[in-house]
């Protein structure tokens, strides 16, 4: 069995990543076997975390006590407690199919809304979650295009998520046209520049951007903390968590539909943005400069490609990303800055980007699934018990079996080769 | 032409020596100019050598330290090497950044104390337990490193290790068996990380990433469906240190203190350093380790098993890495919190590289970060007299690595085949 892993990995591919070749027009088989790499690692990764769930109930562990005497109980426990607790995440990422159904029969006969917004509140926070995860998907992605591993992008939403405040309720008396905008912009100028120092720092000195990013997370949650217990802070606020003041209506990022749907028009920036990232990569030559350096260092220094520019660039634009994702959820969502107000976007969206392949369409398909997801999660907290903190032992799992295709080709007895790219970063020197 | 003979000299390129140089000037000025401020001519600082129980044998006396000359010399000190590696320039690098870096944090500790009296005995006992999580974590990275296997994660092995001794201990009862369950943690992590990088061929960034991820989140919910549930489970305990047994040892002055208070993992932690720093250089399996590390594909051909000695190196790092894990817990705080490692996984990352890939380098190197460390617990003592908002204060160790990693990045060497699959022809 060995053997099998051996082969299928070709030779020469080492430390270069993905090849440097323009990739050829991607015929439907093809698309088909990237995408059954992504799905059978979420499927697998959902089969080991229900394992967990089993393992850490002592209900079912007393019941596997007794395996001998009643196996049929043991199972019947084990499937009760897993289908309680995926069925709760389905139906709060989702909703009910039939609910869905019966409130839009209900509208076209009556014309009452109210049905219609309860059965599709579910999907509709989905959405909502899934709007912060384009943006850092993105992020992540567009870093590992330049062959760059940024796992600070919690830390620049956090910074995100400050700037949009600071410059939302600092500016008063402005058209909607102008304010929300340049917040949005503000936002994303920041997270360039935070994110454009370890950037900087990996292509003059070579100190590696994993733990640069990562120390950069730290020193953005004690400034964040800083800031909202201080210079941000809300007058009067005796709240338990440091919150920030609200920002100006002129601000905001409307809202479709009414309360409670919280569905707002990141969302719509979000995709578009993923539009402009796939132009940008693919259809402009800065972008093919940055995959070059991305895909092999030494072929883009011997073409002249200038490997600082693109390391800085790549990170300040990744940075930007992030940050809009914060800016976005004060501007659509909360319209104030709380301390830990994200519950860790930025981490999520390292497996995010992995599965998505790094493409921005993957990474827009991998963040609806994210969003439906942690939005599910909740649910399953609230209904069946089960923390929500499975969702990064999913992760997890995800980011090994894509990050290692021949595992999920091994389990499954799938073909080699196909569409789907491991993905490489650097080692400590380059 | 002239960047190639000064590389060849073992100088740094011209335009990172300026802007060392510069940033290295500017730290002196600054120390120059903020820690004379406030301060009135001839105010001294009493820095204790005293505990409460060291006192009961012999009564060390304070050292009475005159704050203006103390920061002006050192500052002067940080100036004048900064001019000289601007003009000649330092061949090695390393220490001029070690000696940057303890100026700084002396003079900072030095005037915050203007005034009023310190424990430095106490800052110096702290800084050491601090710094043994990170030299254990950097010892592990350099076990990992020295044989080509990148192993960013530490944090993931030290925090599952924390979690699963402080259980086991509480469950049977015994110290002992809680601390074989972190090591064995750490060890388990770390076969998963061998596997996947060595035989699976994946990225090792990308799976010591998954491993962190793993862990903070296995932990996170254990914690919550378990401990809270069973908070019996969860009960503080933590190994008597030396002087605990016999009392008496505490009473010796300043070494009491300083290693008889100690946690035996603190005594482990520095046995390790040893072990490893002779293991390493002075032993057949070092030689082989470090000829992996550099050149498998020769290591190879003269028949060392290049796969067999990275999953030992690799498994072996994850045990050390399990016993800074179990530090957290049976160690020093004795009770499971979540995330309770803070990136200190991270930090012994930098300290390794920092160190040069070898045991003593870390060493140095993480009782740079330990003090840093402490000085930022101890600070919230004085708060006010510091006038820094306590947010930056505990900023200051991210930082300090920061600093640490880009100033030396470049001209340390790693492993020649550090973070590369080897596959067998």
């Amino acid at each position: 069995m060995g053997i099998s892993v051996q082969t299928e990995i070709q030779p020469g591919t080492g430390r270069e990543g993905p090849s440097a070749q323009p990739p050829a027009r991607n015929t439907g088989g093809q698309v088909l076997n990237a995408l059954s790499i992504p799905v059978l690692a979420l499927f697998s990764a959902l089969v080991i975390s229900a394992f967990f769930i089993l393992a850490s109930d002592p209900v079912v562990l007393a019941a596997y006590g007794k395996f001998l005497l009643s196996p049929g109980h043991a199972l019947a426990v084990s499937w009760k407690e897993v289908a309680d607790a995926y069925t709760a995440l389905f139906l709060g990422a989702i909703g009910n199919p039939a609910a869905m159904a019966g409130a839009i029969r209900t509208y076209l006969a009556t014309g009452q809304t109210n049905g219609l917004i309860q059965a599709f509140y579910p999907l509709s926070e989905s959405l909502v979650s899934a709007t912060p995860y384009i943006f850092a998907g993105l992020a992540v992605a567009l870093g590992f295009k330049c062959g760059l591993f940024n796992i600070g992008a919690e830390g620049q939403i956090y910074i995100g998520a400050l700037t949009a405040a600071f410059v939302g309720y600092t500016f008063t008396g402005l058209p909607w046209i102008i304010h929300a905008p340049l917040t949005l912009l503000a936002a994303a100028l920041g997270g360039a520049v935070w994110a454009g120092i370890p950037g900087y720092l990996k292509a003059r000195t070579g100190a590696h951007e994993v733990i640069n990013t990562m120390m950069m997370n730290y020193v953005a949650f004690n400034l964040a903390d800083f800031l909202l217990n201080g210079p941000m802070k809300r007058g009067g606020s005796t709240g338990f968590i440091p919150i920030s003041r609200d920002i100006q209506a002129s601000a905001y990022l409307p809202k479709f539909f009414p309360d409670p749907i919280r569905l707002h028009a990141g969302f719509l920036v979000a995709l578009a943005v993923a539009v402009g990232v796939y132009l940008f990569l693919w259809r402009t030559t800065l972008g093919f400069e940055l995959r070059t350096v991305g895909a092999n260092l030494r072929a883009a220094k011997y073409a002249g490609i200038s490997v600082t520019r693109n390391f800085i660039l790549a990170m300040a634009l990744s940075g930007a990303l992030a940050a809009m994702a914060g800016a976005g959820e004060v501007m659509g969502v909360n319209h104030n800055i709380a301390q830990g107000f994200s519950p860790g976007y930025g981490y999520d969206s390292i497996a995010l980007a992995l599965m998505g392949g790094s493409n921005p369409l993957g990474v827009v398909l991998a963040a609806l699934l994210f969003g439906a997801l942690r939005n599910g999660a909740t649910d399953m907290q609230a209904l069946a018990g089960i923390p929500i903190d499975i969702v990064s032992i999913v992760q997890a799992f995800v980011i090994m079996f894509v990050a290692a295709p021949a595992i999920i080709r091994w389990i499954y007895r799938l073909k080699a080769g196909g569409g789907f790219q491991a993905i490489f970063t650097r080692g400590w020197g380059g | 032409m002239a960047v190639m003979a000064r590389a060849r000299e073992g100088l740094a390129p011209i335009s990172r020596r300026y802007a060392l140089s510069v940033f290295y000037a500017l730290v002196g000025l600054f120390m120059a100019v903020v820690f004379s401020r406030n301060t009135r001519p001839g105010e001294i600082a009493r820095l204790g050598l005293n505990t409460s129980r060291s006192i009961e044998l012999v009564r060390m006396p304070d050292i009475i330290v005159p704050v203006l000359p103390v920061v002006w010399i050192l500052s002067a000190t940080v100036l004048i090497l900064s001019l000289y590696h601007l003009l000649r320039g330092f061949r090695r690098t390393g220490w001029l950044l070690g000696v940057v870096s303890l100026s700084f944090l002396v003079s900072f500790l030095v005037w915050t104390a203007r005034g009023t009296s310190f424990s430095l005995i106490g800052i110096l006992s702290a800084s050491l337990q601090l710094a043994t999580p990170i030299l254990l974590g950097a010892l592990s990275g350099v076990l990992c490193e020295r044989s080509a296997v990148i192993n960013i994660a530490i944090e993931g092995m030290m925090l599952g290790a924390a979690f699963a001794s402080v259980i086991v201990a509480n469950a049977t009862g015994s110290l002992l068996l809680g601390l074989v369950a972190g090591l064995a943690v750490g060890a388990l992590l770390a076969a998963w990380h061998a596997v996947m990088s060595i035989r699976f061929r994946m990225d090792q960034i990308v799976s010591g990433t998954a491993i962190n991820i793993f862990a903070t989140g296995l932990t996170n919910f254990l914690n919550q469906r378990v401990l809270q549930v069973y908070q019996q489970l969860n009960v503080q305990q933590t190994f008597p240190s030396f002087s605990q047994l016999a009392p008496e040892l505490g009473k010796i002055p300043i070494l009491g203190p300083l290693l008889f208070d100690q946690s035996p993992i603190v005594w482990a932690a520095l046995l390790l350093l040893v072990i490893v720093q002779i293991a390493l250089f002075r032993t057949r399996w070092g030689l082989r380790t470090r000829a992996v590390g550099e050149h498998p594909r020769a290591a190879d051909t003269v028949g060392i098993n290049v796969f067999r000695t990275r999953y030992v190196n690799v498994i072996l790092g994850g045990v050390i890495a399990g016993l800074g894990g179990t530090y957290f817990t049976l160690g020093s705080v004795g009770r499971f919190d979540k995330t309770m490692t803070n990136g200190r996984g991270f930090i012994a990352l930098a300290a390794m590289i920092f160190g040069n890939w070898t045991p003593t380098g870390a060493f140095a190197s993480s009782l740079i970060f330990g003090f840093a460390d402490a000085l930022q617990v101890k600070l919230q003592i004085l708060i006010g007299q510091v006038n820094i908002p306590y947010d930056f204060l505990l900023m200051l160790p991210y930082l300090v690595t920061m600093v640490a990693l880009t100033g030396v990045v470049g001209r340390v060497i790693p492993p020649a085949a550090d973070g590369q699959a080897y596959q067998k022809q």
